[in-house]
């Protein structure tokens, strides 16, 4: 982990309050892996004082992506960056995704702003067969740009599947009796929640992308915990995660 | 900037510079000196160690508030056996001051951690907080009475020839008589302060955004309340004074030694930039070089009012 000023290189509007960004950060870049994260510093003042943690979209060459939605004073300070503008980026931070291993398909399960971190790890995805799953309220919240093989669930129907992107995975996995899998999923807590009961159950083999709240991002503060199953007690989102195993933590 | 000397005594304890990064702002050195030169610092304080570990709070354990964040942490932290056999190595190849920070639930637990820890050669000080705001017990209902903290005082003085420091808490109507018993009972100096107890609300769930209800609130936020306390015991009482409480540059720095603080602690700023202690050593020792002083502890306690 380090830190680099890295220039806004570009800037997409990709719905009403979701947007993608491109910085030119050469030295993180070379050291990301898909499910790692950057601390931002939106501003030079003390407004907002934290650093606002973003999962790494994607990586191309010297430049990463993020992809983030408008929900607080920090979010929106960032949507208004202009190109040029330089931002002060502490990263790669956390673990990512372990992706290599013996399995032949990668099931990909997001939901919302949750499809963020899995372009890049499609990308490292080239010896695995994929299908991706992408639920959110409606078809406008619905993000699956350089996702592979998508299908869509929407809890209004206004896209594809009417439902959650859990019972679509399921029924995907149970139709074309999938045996070899390993499934990669971020999204909010609830329906993390629903697939991380479903892969305890069945035994599936999962990793999930957790968020939380949480001040320096590399362990110092101790501000992001997540309770453990082993009844050991809490690791924390940023340093031990943000990616666990399913069944490792509790929701 | 060289030829400025940049020293400072705690009591007996001397500082290279008066550059401290702050408890629970920096664990155990091990994350924080890969992003900084902990070497070139005036030295660190360890996150607060009980003598059994402790895993602290549930979450969410933090909020950000205007210009600072509460905290409610729980002082989750590996213990004192698991200190010495796992961070302790670390720790001394660090080469720079180690100041042990002790928490305890009853006198006689930081009597023991002390009693245990002083034969450490690493940790060159101890500093006590009895002003955790954020567990039930010990904490602030000892950091709040002063005949505990003079007890306190009194009964880890007896357990260690090192340097002790007493982490006053800002939530009492007088600080200067708490820094006066510490003083009595034999304490080297006083850190001030730890934490405002604070508490922020969600106003559509109606729900406390911590978990614990009330944290500490810390930065910058409450940089003018702990000049204040600085400046009261400074005024009151004769002890050396580590300041700390919203530094964000070196500018804040000077103000605290300027106001009375020998040195400071850095606490909050390590989240976003965990190189700026490094960063104020710099910036103190060019106002010293454009001030034309030559020795910055001359600067301590030089207010005029």
């Amino acid at each position: 982990m380090l830190i680099e000023k890295s220039i806004l290189e570009a800037k997409r509007q990709l719905g009403t309050r979701i947007f993608q960004i491109r910085l030119l950060s050469p030295k993180i870049a070379k050291l990301a892996k898909p499910g790692q994260f950057c601390n931002i510093k939106v501003s030079e003042s003390d407004f907002p004082l934290l650093r606002r943690p973003f999962s790494i979209s994607n990586v191309e060459g010297d430049s990463i992506y993020f992809l983030f939605d408008i929900h607080g004073e920090g979010t929106k300070i960032l949507s208004e960056k202009a190109l040029g503008d330089e931002l002060d980026i502490l990263g790669p931070l956390g673990n990512g995704f372990s992706y290599e291993g013996n399995y032949s398909t990668a099931l990909i399960v997001a939901g919302g702003l949750g499809s963020a971190p899995f372009p890049f790890l499609t990308s490292k995805l080239d010896k695995k067969e994929i299908a991706s799953f992408v639920g959110a309220r409606n078809s406008s919240l619905i993000l699956t740009e350089d996702l592979q093989n998508v299908q869509v669930a929407t809890d209004d129907g206004s896209l594809e599947f009417k439902g959650t992107v859990v019972e679509l995975l399921t029924s995907y996995i149970e139709k074309n009796n999938l045996n070899s899998f390993r499934i990669f999923s971020c999204g909010p807590n609830p329906m993390l929640k629903a697939l991380q009961q479903i892969c305890v159950e069945r035994n599936y083999d999962c990793q999930i992308s957790i968020e939380c709240a949480m001040a320096c991002g590399f362990g110092i503060c101790q501000g992001c915990p997540v309770e453990t199953t082993d009844g050991e007690g809490y690791k924390l989102v940023c340093k031990d995660g943000p990616v666990f195993e399913a069944k490792e933590i509790k929701l | 900037m060289s030829n400025i000397d940049l020293s400072v005594n705690i009591g007996s304890l001397k500082l290279k510079n008066p550059v401290l990064l702050a408890s629970g702002t920096v664990g155990y050195g091990n994350e924080i000196s890969q992003l900084t030169d902990i070497s070139k610092l005036g030295g660190i304080v360890t996150k607060s160690l009980s003598l059994k570990p402790r895993k602290g709070n549930p979450p969410q354990r933090i909020v950000e508030t205007p210009s600072g964040m509460l905290n409610a942490i729980g002082l989750a932290n590996v213990g004192v056996e698991v200190f010495i056999k796992e961070k302790i190595p670390f720790l001394k190849e660090l080469n720079t001051t180690l100041i042990c920070n002790i928490a305890a639930s009853s006198i006689e637990e930081y009597v023991e951690c002390v009693k245990i820890l002083t034969s450490e050669e690493t940790i060159q000080a101890f500093e006590i907080n009895v002003s955790c705001p954020n567990v039930r017990e010990g904490g602030l209902i000892f950091g709040n009475d002063l005949s505990s903290v003079g007890r306190i005082t009194e009964q880890v003085r007896a357990a260690t020839n090192k340097p002790i420091i007493i982490k006053l808490s800002p939530n009492v109507p007088k600080i200067a008589d708490f820094a006066e018993i510490v003083k009595k009972e034999g304490g080297d100096a006083v850190s001030a302060i730890n934490t405002l107890v604070g508490a922020s609300f969600d106003i559509y769930t109606k729900r406390p955004k911590i978990k614990n209800i009330t944290g500490g609130l810390s930065g910058p936020a409450i940089k003018p309340v702990a000049i204040a306390k600085v400046l009261e015991i400074k005024r009151n009482v004769d002890i050396p004074i580590i300041g700390i409480g919203g530094i964000m540059n070196w500018k804040d720095a000077a103000e605290f030694m300027i106001v009375g603080a020998s040195a400071i602690q850095v606490g909050t700023a390590n989240f976003i930039n965990p190189n700026i202690g490094n960063e104020i050593v710099d910036g103190l020792a060019e106002f010293c070089e454009q001030q034309k002083i030559a020795k910055l502890s001359e600067m301590i306690g030089s207010y005029q009012i």
